[in-house]
């Protein structure tokens, strides 16, 4: 008998709704993602990086709750591909170390293992997006504008330097397909006619360009704790401001009772000892200013980590230059990287500074750095 | 592609002939080859027309992930239907769709003939399509979230049904038991909603009638747990299925269990809306569709596989096309890395029958086992040694065997299966210490929860109900009660005075 049956072949093209309920969990996961920066964004990974490949963290896919038993408290079954013997040992673990002793078998009877993975560019985006730029002094601008020619006109008349090769060749094929046949065989001329030249016009141009005053204390109290904090901040305001000016330049100022500038490397690497004298930095920090970067020209960060051990003499001083500094500066971030609940003296001498440019910030764990960057840069 | 459309239907048809001519029987079959995003999303959804939630898109990224990376493939899918619909996947070899459409002829055979899907619409496909339309809709009215976070709290019981709830004589009376939303106990239900019935008036529900009682006095509520119980009983359709079991139970078990958490939820929950009761029998009905499948799975695609070998030993195969086939076949029977392939441990243990048996027999068993009974009554001492089955568990920070013994390792797989492989949870009571809380108890049997993922679910069970929900368990030996109310979750050791 001839069986009644139909074999189809549409066009699926357009069934997208797996793509749509994907993208309904890339979002959920990224919501999760929000709710865990302070804890993503000084994953190692990434701040030990350069920041520009992608490195991913992986994140695990939402979980789908439900009653289900405790894989840990449960016997599973499986199956080998020869004889095994009570005792013997199929994997460490779940995830890792898969399929020791020739097994082969379930290590990880169904867990859900599935992990999402998020790139450097996800975590920035949805970092950043938290992020404003404060203090942008509108009337600053016009004077940290620089003429720039740009070239956006093509005319007849001009310099000859600044012919313009393509277009000159398209009007002399213009014109001498215009002309009679007779002339077909003829090599291509150029008359005075054909030229063209790219003209510009000046515009003013708001060059922007930011300078990080990173200033570290570098004194004996200072360990790996600290540095890995300032570090990550410094990670992340670097390629923050770098969304947001055409330059960002940072100078890495290391003190004790003396201040001097470092490379980036010795920065976050190299340990001093001593007592520590925080005047010092923000002397030399308003002395590097008034040498290099006008503050007519730059816009001005200059952060300040401490654990705030700071001389007691050296207090009024350091509020003074500090004062200085504000004032020349868009934001001054001063962050305290503290083990205890205590401030330090030179925190309440700073807290006198009412202008709200100065952003001061205690961290205490390494999930604070979030809280730190929303602090600064708010 | 429209003469391989032609060869592909005169090979259907052949198979079909063959395959009809050894004795399958089965519905009519619409074929479809579809492009592998297309199956693979089928597959995370479980149907083509299925609503939408972020659960399937995982699944659906994770196979599509798995397939990208040549892990693994799916070859066909069936939607166990009346005509069934069957997807083939797009750039399938010829060979390799004979054999698939061998299948795929076995699977509809195994649907239209065993006993657990004689219960399964016939017609889920347009159900499943108006439920996604249903959805759809209420995501209009309600907004997005509302609707995702109330799919996120059901889905996450979902399998929580009683799946038996066909068995008994009311079944014949009430011909629609998926659509309890139309009886009228859930009508009284939706009355009961008044910020003074505190939900007690729920629970009383058989006495309830126009929902009388709601009016009452707030002592009227504090009725013995027993009598509320047993009122609740007689207000469910299986009231003579309870007179049935009540003498097995009884002894077990001081008072009635309720099976159904979703129907209980439908009926008596005093903290949804009419549109989210709505969306609990939708999921209920999907997964009382879908529990047929989970519980034959071994049985199901081992049938399949062993009648595709057998339909395809019947055709005229080139030698390439033999050795293609071998290939395939091979590769679906390829013991799994992680586990049990279902494939392999279902078709071995059908060719270890048919040694014995008569074909006659062996239609007879795909008409009466499940994966339980299946593995139950067939998986022997020689099939356990031959496959190296073995027992293992976490020992320390190692997976360690424990078992080879074969009536050990059988009995321990079906363990895996009772229930299909979830947790036994029953609502015990709908008023729990008088504060109209919902009260479950984990039936134990053996194996404790994880208690990370009970409390996140209590947490979801608790915004379905609106009120405190408790769940008593074991864990490590001691009974202990979790309970949710507010979204704060406090467990403690029951004691004497919880005489729940």
């Amino acid at each position: 008998m001839a069986e009644d049956i139909i074999v189809n072949h549409d066009d699926w093209g357009l069934h997208r709704k797996g793509y749509l309920d994907q993208r309904r969990h890339k979002e959920k996961v990224e919501e999760v993602i929000k709710q865990q920066l302070g804890d993503l964004i000084v994953d190692e990974s990434i701040i030990l990086s350069d920041g520009k490949k992608s490195t991913k963290i992986p994140m695990r896919s939402l979980e789908e709750f439900r009653f289900k038993y405790d894989l840990n408290k449960k016997n599973h079954t499986g199956q080998g591909n020869k004889k095994m013997s009570p005792g013997d040992i199929l994997g460490r673990e779940q995830g890792k170390g898969k399929g020791s002793s020739g097994s082969g078998a379930g290590e990880s009877p169904g867990e859900d293992i599935y992990e999402a993975e998020v790139t450097y560019e996800d975590l920035a985006n949805i970092l950043f997006a938290e992020l404003k730029l404060p203090n942008l002094d509108d009337k600053k601008r016009p004077l940290i504008a620089h003429d720039r020619p740009e070239f956006n006109d093509v005319r007849k008349k001009g310099l000859m330097a600044n012919v313009d090769k393509k277009r000159t060749l398209l009007e002399s094929i213009k014109r001498q397909a215009l002309q009679e046949k007779e002339d077909k065989d003829q090599r291509l001329k150029i008359t005075p006619e054909d030229l063209r030249f790219k003209t510009w016009e000046t515009r003013p141009n708001f060059e922007t360009n930011a300078v990080i005053l990173a200033m570290m204390d570098t004194s004996g109290s200072m360990g790996q704790f600290e540095k890995y904090i300032s570090r990550t901040f410094f990670f992340w305001m670097v390629r923050f401001l770098r969304l947001k000016y055409e330059n960002v330049e940072i100078r890495f100022l290391a003190h004790h009772t003396e201040a001097k500038e470092v490379t980036e490397e010795e920065f976050f690497t190299r340990g001093e000892s001593g007592g520590t004298r925080c005047s010092s930095v923000y002397k030399y920090a308003l002395d590097l200013i008034e040498s290099d970067y006008p503050p007519a020209h730059y816009n001005i960060y200059p952060v300040h980590f401490t654990d705030g051990d700071n001389i007691g003499s050296d207090n009024s001083r350091a509020l003074t230059l500090m004062k200085n500094l504000v004032e020349v500066s868009q934001v001054v971030g001063y962050g305290e990287i503290l083990r205890t609940h205590y401030s330090s003296t030179l925190m309440s001498t700073l807290k006198r500074i009412t202008d709200p440019k100065l952003r001061l910030v205690t961290i205490r764990d390494r999930n604070e750095v979030y809280d730190a960057l929303k602090a600064v840069f708010s | 592609m429209d003469t391989e459309m032609v060869r592909l239907t005169a090979i259907a048809q052949n198979i079909a002939q063959v395959a009809r001519g050894m004795g399958l029987d089965f519905y009519p079959v619409n074929f479809e080859i579809v492009p592998a995003e297309a199956l693979y999303t089928f597959g995370a959804y479980g149907m083509p027309v299925r609503f939408a939630h972020w659960s399937f898109g995982k699944a659906f990224y994770r196979m599509k992930t798995q397939y990208d990376l040549n892990l693994s493939r799916i070859y066909e899918l069936v939607i166990n239907t009346n005509p069934a619909y069957a997807f083939l996947l797009e750039g399938n070899h010829l060979t390799q769709n004979k054999l698939v459409i061998g299948h795929v002829y076995a699977h509809v055979d195994f649907f239209k003939n065993n006993h657990y899907f004689s219960h399964t619409p016939k017609d889920m496909v347009e159900r499943m399509t108006a439920h996604a339309e249903k959805i759809r809709e209420y995501e209009g009215l309600y907004g997005r979230e509302k609707v995702e976070s109330t799919l996120d709290a059901v889905l996450a019981i979902q399998e929580h049904v009683d799946f038996r709830s066909h068995i008994g004589p009311d079944y014949k009376k009430d011909k629609t038991p998926n659509y309890p939303l139309k009886n009228k106990q859930t009508e009284g239900a939706h009355s009961c909603q008044g910020p003074g019935c505190q939900g007690q008036g729920c629970s009383t529900k058989g006495t309830c009638g126009s929902c009388g009682n709601c009016q009452q006095p707030k002592v009227s509520t504090r009725e013995p747990n027993k009598a509320a119980a047993r009122t609740l009983r007689n207000s469910t359709p299986y009231e003579d299925l309870w007179e049935d079991l009540s003498d097995k139970e009884h002894e077990m078990q001081p008072k009635q269990d309720y099976e159904d958490l979703l129907y209980y939820l439908i009926e008596f929950s005093p903290g949804l809306e009419e549109w989210q009761r709505d969306i609990v029998s939708i999921v209920r009905e999907e997964s009382l569709y879908f529990f047929p499948q989970i519980e034959t799975k071994i049985i199901n695609e081992g049938w399949a596989t062993f009648w595709h070998a057998k339909i395809m030993r019947e055709l005229e195969l080139t030698e390439n096309e033999a050795l293609e086939f071998s290939l395939m076949h091979s590769q679906v029977v390829q013991p799994s890395r992680m586990g049990l392939n279902p494939y392999y441990l279902g078709v071995k243990i059908w060719e270890s029958l048919a040694k014995k048996k008569s074909l006659e027999e062996l239609f007879e068993l795909r008409e009466t086992e499940n994966d339980l009974s299946f593995i139950r009554n067939h998986l022997s001492k020689e099939l356990v040694e031959e496959l190296n089955l073995f027992n293992f568990r976490k020992a320390g920070a190692h997976w360690q065997v424990t078992d080879i013994d074969w009536e050990k390792v059988r009995d321990n797989l079906v363990l895996q299966l009772v229930n299909g492989g979830n947790p036994r949870i029953v609502v015990q009571e709908g008023d729990y210490e008088g504060k109209g809380g919902l009260y479950l108890k984990h039936c134990h049997e053996g194996v404790d929860l994880d208690v990370v993922y009970l409390e996140k679910t209590l947490t979801l069970v608790q915004f379905l109900w609106g009120k405190a929900a408790a769940l008593e368990t074991v864990v490590d030996g001691k009974p202990y009660i979790f309970e949710v109310s507010d979204g704060l979750v406090s467990r403690r050791q029951k004691n004497k005075a919880d005489n729940n």
